[in-house]
């Protein structure tokens, strides 16, 4: 099966003044694809997203995300990609549509548009009686996957997501990944982070960061034969710590 | 003790490591007064004076060239009659118009007394001020001159304020008891309830009550430095002030620095107040500053005399500490009266603050809501 | 109440207005053992944490501690809880030393009085000394903040989710240090919405929505799951999620990693889902009978 590259990145190099956060990273993902990217806090894993979205330009190298480069159409990448973070997704002193509305809004969809598919949303997630509900007032795993569901409004090539599952209930976190594969399905290339080393499992690759670089990206299943380990966990912890064991 | 200790120490690194609280410590009180200090200096050197001598002696002559050679001020128009200062002064680059009366240096001789009129515009209030009192004071130093001479008399001076825009401008309007003030309140109440609601934003002040401190000692603990600081600002601001600005204190040192500590502890316990209803930083910052600096600017007689507002404002202000401390500050700095005449002011601001700290200690909580 | 007991809590319940934060929570805590609160946000992990360390007060219930009671002993309990809240409760302002030192001053000893205590986790950070707590990353604030909580030798120790945000290598190593503390006889409660470090603990509540769901070792929570548990892959795993799904014979069916976590009627292994699968045009599929992990007890009880 030959695969669409979606985000194709080459010598990746950012510095802030003598700091490099990015060393020379060498990675491409696939459309429809669900990539992990992993790595130790402080690793550099941040920096690269936001490279990778359009918010900070690299230092050098060649980074293109949906057909556009990093450097010279960050505004273009902005447009192709949704983005979603557990600290702030919606607001809160919103309801349910006005979020939808103002999303839609910005990604410059019709009035129409918005309201088709805030209504399909809305009836997709059994959300129906929430609509008119501030979000402050709903509970943490149900704004998760409405966060979720409005990244992806104007149907994104990529999807950022930033520890999206931060605290949620185990079922809560399980129906996400399910959106994660069903968006994945459409096509649309899930790019995510995350600290539950069990979710990077679900991914179809992943790659870990250590300290700027990318130590090893594969299939999980090949990570962990390539290691000799039992979980993905294991090798992350061969990796980031490699004095021990 | 060790450990109350411990935590004062813990509070300085806190202000010492955060150059944005040095600046507020240090920075604004400084750059105010030295601001003001420095708009003094250029304009009065080049004042413009006008005259109307409705006498034209040999004293007159005298008196209006000591003005004038001052340095302070340069010599404008020679008016004729009553009619032209109105619109001299409201026309052209003249800050002040010196009236001498009819027969001056024949009263002088003859009564022992001669009046003078110094008419300023009172839309400038703080030129109007500084343009009276030196004229004043040159007057007076003319007295000495005088003294054992023939024209062995006193010259009344009668400042006149005459208004165009603020018309009943009565109380001296000086800059630096408003700085002192102003803040006072500042630092005090905004910083302190800064410091507290930081512990609660991160968390720490949970570890703290858990921790065998007691209350009072985490309260004294957030002040003491505070107290500190806030002192060491009054005494830089009365050294600047009379430094650059030659200012000195008319009144008793000792009783303005009492009458200083006084205040500054009452906006302490004001802010530690602040603190036991504000959750967080943003609102303790909101309170503090819609709350209390506004009021204090706009209220508190530092600009606007109490006088003259309305009565709804006049009631506002008799709730507002800095009110008093105004008064205060004004009658042993400027007016350098004595406790005699302020102890109503300093038993009300003693009121305030028993009635803060009381209330402070009646919401600081032993447990998290 | 068995004698071995450091917390006894009963029928504690507590409501922020409408909400009511814990509803009738009864348990036991050993002295010495790392006890694990585990669930997801909003369980009523912290407030609890918050009346354990007397910063809140219960609506109903009692709970001892020491044999004191949090309500009137709240004084004397202080002096023996190391907290360490959910933000790690750091003057990030102040340097890494700072802030040991201000901690052990706070509570009436020094930082060498104790250093035999901390020495296996502070040596990490120790190089670092002169640096800002602001500057350190996540993992090293983690250990300065446990460092802090345990430089007056508390007897019990409140670790509330000391392990939210901070990388799995550094989680690991976070619970290697709790296992070292055990010569101490330090008693340790802990939260965590990480269903996998349950596993590191002694015993277990599991909770949700402020009620508890289970308490046990973990080991026996394990055991706690009531049917026959299989674990299904394929390639195409959304395909093969909606495809158990649709399966009559399925009861339940979660993804977990690179599987599918499923329960069928009859409690056994549904042979026709073979064909079925392979209808729907999954051809690799492999299902194994695998063993019931914390998190899927946790799903059952949730249901």
């Amino acid at each position: 099966m030959i695969r669409n590259t979606v985000i194709s990145v080459h010598n990746l190099v950012k510095k802030f003044g003598k700091f490099i956060a990015n060393d020379h990273l060498n990675f491409e993902v696939y459309e429809g694809e669900i990539f992990g990217f992993l790595g130790a806090n402080g690793a550099g894993k941040t920096t690269a997203i936001r490279i990778l979205s359009g918010l900070s330009a690299p230092t050098s190298g060649e980074v293109i995300v949906a057909g556009f480069n990093a450097k010279k159409q960050p505004e273009k990448i902005k447009k192709s990609i949704g983005y979603m973070c557990q600290k702030f997704s919606l607001y809160e002193d919103l309801t349910v549509r006005e979020n939808i509305m103002l999303y839609g809004g910005i990604y410059g969809m019709s009035k129409k548009e918005i309201r088709e598919r805030t209504k399909s949303l809305l009836v997709r997630l059994h959300y129906e009686a929430y609509g008119d509900r501030l979000i402050a007032s709903l509970p943490l795993g149900l704004r998760q996957k409405l966060a979720f569901s409005v990244a992806v409004l104007h149907e994104p090539r990529i999807v950022f997501l930033d520890e999206p599952t931060g605290g949620v209930d185990p079922i809560t976190r399980r129906q996400f990944w399910e959106m994660i594969y069903e968006t994945a399905a459409r096509g649309i290339t899930v790019f995510v982070t995350t600290h539950y080393m069990d979710e990077a499992e679900y991914c179809d690759r992943v790659s870990i960061m250590s300290e700027g670089r990318i130590v090893a990206l594969d299939t999980p299943a090949g990570l962990k034969d390539q290691y000799h380990s039992e979980s993905v966990e294991e090798v992350f912890i061969k990796i980031t710590r490699p004095g021990k064991n | 003790m060790k450990r109350f200790l411990g935590f004062v120490k813990k509070e300085f690194l806190h202000i010492f490591r955060d150059y944005r609280t040095m600046i507020i410590l240090f920075g604004i009180p400084a750059a105010q007064i030295l601001l003001f200090g420095f708009v003094v200096r250029t304009d009065l050197e080049n004042a413009r004076i006008a005259f109307l001598d409705l006498s034209r002696d040999e004293v007159t002559l005298k008196l209006s060239d000591k003005i004038c050679s001052s340095g302070f001020f340069s010599r404008g128009e020679y008016l004729t009659s009553y009619k032209d200062v109105d619109q001299v002064l409201r026309g052209s680059k003249i800050k002040a118009v010196v009236i001498f009366e009819e027969d001056f240096s024949t009263k002088l001789t003859g009564e022992g007394k001669a009046a003078i009129s110094i008419i300023t515009d009172g839309s400038e209030p703080n030129m109007a001020t500084l343009t009276t009192n030196y004229i004043t004071a040159i007057i007076n130093d003319f007295n000495r001159d005088l003294a054992g001479t023939a024209a062995n008399g006193v010259l009344l001076v009668q400042p006149e304020v005459s208004m165009f825009y603020n018309p009943s401008l009565k109380s001296q309007f000086m800059f630096v008891p408003g700085v002192i003030t102003l803040i006072m309140i500042l630092i005090c109440a905004l910083m302190t309830s800064i410091t507290i609601t930081r512990e609660k934003e991160f968390g720490t002040m949970e570890v703290l009550l858990v921790s065998p401190l007691k209350p009072i000692q985490i309260i004294l603990g957030k002040v003491l430095p505070y107290f500190i600081l806030s002192f060491i600002d009054v005494i830089l601001i009365l050294l600047l002030s009379w430094l650059v600005f030659g200012l000195p204190v008319k009144g008793s040192l000792a009783l303005l620095l009492a009458e200083s500590m006084l205040y500054i502890l009452m906006s302490l316990s004001l802010g530690i107040l602040i603190s036991t209803v504000a959750r967080t930083m943003q609102q303790a910052i909101f309170i503090s500053l819609v709350g209390m600096m506004l009021p204090t600017i706009l209220l508190s007689g530092f600009i606007f005399p109490i006088e003259n507002m309305p009565k709804v404002y006049g009631w506002i202000s008799s709730i507002l500490p800095p009110r008093y401390f105004i008064v205060i500050i004004k009658n042993i700095m400027i007016k350098g009266t004595g406790f005699l005449y302020v102890w109503k002011e300093t038993l009300i601001l003693v009121m305030f603050t028993f009635a803060f700290i009381g209330l402070a200690i009646r919401n600081f909580k032993i447990r998290l809501q | 109440m068995p004698a071995d007991c450091l917390i006894s809590a009963r029928h504690v319940s507590k409501s922020f207005g409408a909400i009511n934060a814990l509803n009738d929570l009864s348990f036991n805590v050993r002295e010495g053992e790392i006890f694990g609160f585990i669930g997801p946000d909003g369980a009523g992990k912290t407030t609890l944490f918050r009346i354990i360390t007397t910063l809140l007060l219960p609506d109903e219930g009692e709970m001892t501690i020491m044999g004191l009671d949090i309500r009137n002993g709240f004084r004397e309990l202080r002096k023996n809880i190391g907290y360490m809240p959910g933000r790690f409760s750091l003057y990030l302002d102040l340097s890494v030393g700072e802030n040991l030192n201000f901690y052990a001053t706070v509570f009436g000893t020094t930082v060498r009085e104790n250093y035999e205590l901390i020495r296996d986790i502070y040596s990490h950070i120790e190089p670092f000394e002169k640096r800002l707590a602001g500057k350190l990353s996540g993992g090293m604030k983690q250990k300065l903040a446990l460092s802090c909580a345990l430089i007056h030798k508390p007897a019990l120790l409140v670790l509330d989710e000391p392990t939210t945000g901070v990388d799995a290598a550094s989680r690991s190593e976070f619970w290697e240090m709790l296992k070292k503390l055990r010569p101490y006889n330090i008693t340790i409660i802990v939260s965590t919405p990480y269903m996998d470090e349950a596993m590191k603990c002694d015993r277990v509540a599991l909770i949700q929505e402020g009620k508890i769901l289970s308490i046990d070792e973990p080991e026996k929570i394990r055991d706690g799951f009531s049917r026959k548990l299989f674990s299904i892959r394929a390639s195409d795993k959304y395909k093969l999620i909606v495809a158990l799904r649709a399966f009559p014979g399925t009861v339940t069916a979660y993804p977990f990693g690179d599987s599918v976590h499923v329960t069928f009627k009859g409690d056994g292994l549904e042979n026709s889902v073979y064909e079925y699968l392979s209808q729907t045009g999954l051809k690799d599929v492999i299902i194994q009978e695998t063993r019931a992990g914390i998190e899927d007890r946790f799903l059952e009880l949730m249901e």
